[in-house]
């Protein structure tokens, strides 16, 4: 299997009057051509902001990106030059966003932001694309296409927007998707919905799935792989199998410990105690190491490396071998 | 339907106040004055008696209490009777009424390039931000305000007509020549220029400051990300995801100041010999023409009320929660 | 890198504040002390008319042979003591307007906003054009006329200032302390509602030499001094031959009013909290 999109070192800094806010640190992850790979974290954890800059959509005037690349199929796309990676943002990659209200522009028909790509991308003329188009929207479930084509964003339900926000990122056939919390704003019916589209999408054209989420129900649904993010930094990685079944990082554990309240005898929800840290000030060595109820002092010494415990499952903890027993 | 026309007469009936209150203050100031008609026109004549003068007094019913001549004033206002000239020797409203198509030119004139050119240097400010362009448009903004319009317009001629040559710098069209029609539109439309440009350049600043603003709150928006994730070119999503979106706050904001623009086109059309109703604001000053001053403040008055009508009612109709209030 | 360039950007725009302040006030004394340092009578005729700027007149002289720069000295005397005064009053009486009818609601509030509303139905310019016509030219009348056309943003401005304030806890408060009305007007309110009235005020006084220069233009200045406006006016007509003429009284006007104008924004800086980025 080959490596489509290959992070490495990613970091993203944002200067401010209070001092440097850091967003991501050295964060690496790896997608293999058709997986789904999850980057798990709470908010605020940096997981929307790698995100934007592996697509390079981060304001260059507002932070700074001292280390990090990004290669995929064959280029390192922080080194391309802009209109170079213009070919590649929509065509070889497809992201969608959170919001579909916000991320649709309220002032053209849906038909015409899904037929946009096409024409600037392939070339394709103004009728072509719209069939195109119409196509799409019959494609990612939507009924009466040729009717809603010509509608406005806010003539459709929030499921509906996602969905054409999905044709739109999907209409260049990209081979790998961004899905920045795609179900996060829709109600619960509806999220299953579009995260069964995503998934039969992804097997019908083999695209991967880069899947950015707090949800730990998503990414038992959907993904193969994951990569566990806190403060920044990476904390773990593995196949979800093993990060469900035998978490390795105590952050992991306590985010698995509290999403299980609801099946608990009691209902009791067990918090991780205490805040995540402001990325401003952030603790030397372990980030988590504060709120850790096996910290030890050396944790806070330096940084964690990535410590292996089976060929596809790590954690960046000092006591991964002993905890896990 | 019948919702709406009541609000029509209510917002329309609410405007017989004010116009009435603008009758009395041209009634207070007519008064005000020293000297009467028939001290004007016994001054004409060359001096006369007393008799005279009271029997003048007495024709004009100027010897009446002044509650009377109030409601005889209105009673003639409502007719279109706003006095006469004795100095041009033709009633006011006929005088008024000829020089109001020449204004109306001017200020249309004057808003509409205006509005162009202004959201045109507002966008390109937005999609230059802190760079030189953008540095460049506020400064120019700053000196515009600060411009004399009167001197503006002087500069302005000896530049372009007595320099270059190449604008008249008076008038609204050639004397004297024969000229086919679309000829004649030509050549006033040449006459047009420098006056629009100066009457219209405050609004310059106002819109390109405005379409700016509105601009830069738009790129902030999440379409405008995933515009760019769409691989389209900054320009694009500057100049069909930004301006679209950014242009209706400023049409709807961007009250257009009457009152501001005819106390402009006083000046504007005394420097232009522009045969406007400003001008006649200035030839009446020299003649010492007071009641044609006082029609024209009536008048000017009345336009700026009907206008904000008219813009009340247009927000009534377009928006349904106005009309039920 | 948005933090250093935004202070970057504070810094320039209130060095330039600084700057403005600092030409104002050389355009200030000039107006005082002028007369005295270069003791020429404007209106005399000093020399050949329509001198260009030369060693003798620095600035040239008028059609009638009238030195341009004690023209240009006077006339800032008139400017400024017409932009100051016509924006004191029309600040003192729109506060006034403002404070009762924001303070005290209801039907002395609608009654006053609807008088204020109605001098903004009437175009400002064409009613100070018609005031002065009526009442004849005059420093005083000029200023008054300025005055009466410019009151009522400051009397919104004071309204929506007053508004704000007066449902706070500390009015309350002082009520409940017995405090009169009138002292809680102008003892309590007043001092927190002042700062953006200021800056408006100082953005009227150029506005109001720029309304001042219009009306000279247009022939309605005192007779008895020289304004830039009228210096405009009367160097129109010599335009083709001599545009330095109505030029360098515009450039002045132009001048002044923007130093004014970069001074209100320094303040508004200043003054207004919600502006200031931590």
């Amino acid at each position: 299997m080959s490596r489509l999109l290959k992070v490495e070192n990613l970091s993203v800094h944002f200067p401010t009057t209070r001092g440097v806010v850091r967003a991501v640190e050295e964060l690496s992850l790896a997608i293999e051509a058709g997986e789904t790979l999850a980057l798990v974290g709470e908010s605020g954890s940096g997981k929307s902001t790698a995100a934007l800059a592996i697509m390079g959509l981060i304001d260059e005037a507002a932070a700074r990106i001292p280390s990090g690349s990004v290669h995929f199929e064959g280029s390192d796309l922080r080194r391309l030059s802009p209109q170079a990676l213009r070919q590649v943002r929509g065509r070889r990659i497809g992201m969608i966003f959170q919001d579909p209200m916000m991320a649709l522009n309220p002032v053209f028909t849906v038909g015409w932001q899904i037929a946009e790509p096409l024409r600037q991308h392939l070339g394709l003329s103004a009728r072509a694309a719209r069939e195109r188009a119409i196509e799409l929207l019959h494609r990612v479930g939507i009924p009466a296409p040729a009717r809603r084509v010509d509608q406005y964003p806010h003539n459709l339900s929030g499921g509906m927007r996602q969905r054409v926000m999905i044709a739109t990122a999907l209409a260049c056939r990209p081979s790998l998707l961004i899905a920045d919390e795609p179900t996060t704003a829709l109600d619960v019916t509806v999220q299953a919905q579009v995260l069964d589209l995503i998934n039969g999408l992804k097997a019908e054209t083999g695209m991967a799935v880069l899947l950015i989420t707090h949800d730990l129900g998503v990414v038992w649904e959907t993904a193969q792989r994951a990569v566990v993010i806190y403060a920044g930094r990476r904390v773990e990685e593995g196949k979800v199998a093993d990060i469900f079944g035998r978490p390795a990082h105590p952050y992991t554990r306590g985010l698995l410990e509290a999403a299980k309240w609801e099946s608990q005898a009691g209902g009791m929800l067990r918090e991780i105690p205490g805040t995540v840290p402001s990325l401003l000030e952030v603790p030397a060595g372990c980030r988590f190491a504060p709120r850790c109820a096996y910290a030890l002092d050396r944790c806070t010494a330096a940084i964690p490396p990535l410590t292996r415990l089976a060929p596809a499952h790590a954690a960046a903890c000092l006591r991964v071998h002993e905890l896990a027993q | 339907m019948p919702d709406t026309l009541w609000f029509v007469l209510r917002r329309t009936l609410q405007v017989a106040p004010v116009v009435l209150a603008i009758a009395a203050l041209n009634f207070v100031l007519l008064h005000m004055a020293p000297g009467d008609a028939a001290d004007i026109i016994a001054a004409q004549s060359g001096g006369s008696s007393a008799e005279f003068v009271a029997e003048l007094r007495q024709a004009f019913g100027l010897d009446r209490p002044l509650y009377q001549q109030f409601f005889i004033y209105i009673a003639r206002l409502l007719t279109f009777d706003l006095g006469y000239s004795y100095v041009q020797h033709r009633p006011v409203f006929d005088l008024i009424i000829e020089r109001v198509p020449a204004t109306l030119l001017l200020m249309l004139t004057a808003i509409v390039i205006a509005f162009v050119i202004g959201v045109l240097l507002g966008i390109v400010a937005a999609m230059r931000h802190r760079r030189l362009l953008d540095s460049f448009v506020s400064v120019l903004a700053l000196i515009v305000y600060a411009t004399p319009q009167f001197w503006l317009g002087l500069m302005l001629i000896v530049l372009f007509s007595i320099t270059l040559g190449i604008l008249p710098s008076g008038g609204m069209a050639t004397i004297g020549a024969e000229m086919s029609a679309p000829a004649r539109v030509l050549d006033i439309g040449r006459h047009l220029v420098l006056p629009a440009l100066t009457l219209g350049l405050f609004y310059v600043a106002v819109y390109a400051r405005l379409m700016r603003a509105s601009m830069l709150e738009v790129y902030s928006f999440d379409f405008i990300t995933a515009a760019r994730a769409k691989g389209l070119s900054e320009t694009r999503v500057g100049l069909v995801h930004a301006a679209s979106n950014a242009l209706l706050p400023v049409v709807t904001l961007a009250g257009v100041q009457i009152g501001h623009l005819l106390g402009g086109s006083i000046l504007v059309e005394t420097v232009f010999g522009w045969p406007g109703l400003g001008r006649l604001v200035f030839d009446a000053l020299l003649q010492r023409d007071l009641n044609l001053l006082l029609g024209i403040l009536f008048i000017s008055s009345l336009v700026v009320v009907i206008a904000n009508l008219l813009v009340d009612l247009l927000y009534g109709l377009l928006d349904p929660r106005i009309v039920h209030k | 890198m948005s933090a250093p360039l935004d202070f970057w950007r504070r810094f320039r725009r209130n060095r330039a504040a600084a700057v403005s302040f600092l030409v104002l006030l050389l355009i200030t004394l000039t107006a005082l002390f002028g007369p005295l340092v270069y003791p020429i009578d404007p209106f005399e005729m000093m020399g050949r008319p329509s001198q260009p700027p030369g060693r003798r007149f620095w600035l040239g002289t008028d059609v009638s042979g009238r030195d341009i720069l004690a023209g240009l000295i006077h006339g800032a005397r008139v400017s400024l003591l017409i932009g100051v005064a016509a924006s004191l009053a029309a600040t003192v009486f729109g506060l006034l307007v403002g404070a009762l009818a924001g303070y005290y609601g209801r039907a002395i509030d609608n009654i006053l906003m609807r008088c204020t509303d109605f001098f903004l139905t009437i175009p400002s310019f064409v009613l100070a054009v018609v005031l002065i016509a009526i009442f004849r030219p005059s420093v005083f009348n000029v200023t008054a006329a300025i005055a009466i056309v410019s009151w009522p943003p400051i009397a919104r401005l004071a309204r929506a200032e007053f508004i704000a304030h007066r449902d706070r806890e500390y009015v309350k408060a002082c009520r409940a302390l017995g405090m009169s009305d009138i002292e809680i007007i102008v003892r309590q309110i007043l001092p927190n509602a002042l700062p953006p009235v200021i800056v408006v005020s100082s953005l009227l006084v150029a506005t109001a030499i720029l309304t001042e220069s219009g009306l000279s233009f247009l022939g309605l200045a005192d007779p008895n001094v020289i304004s830039w406006g009228y210096m405009i006016g009367v160097g129109r007509s010599v335009l083709r031959s001599a545009w330095w003429m109505p030029a360098i009284p515009g450039f002045a006007i132009l001048i002044t009013v923007l130093c004014i104008n970069l001074v209100g924004e320094g303040l508004n800086d200043a003054l207004n909290p919600r502006l200031q980025r931590r």
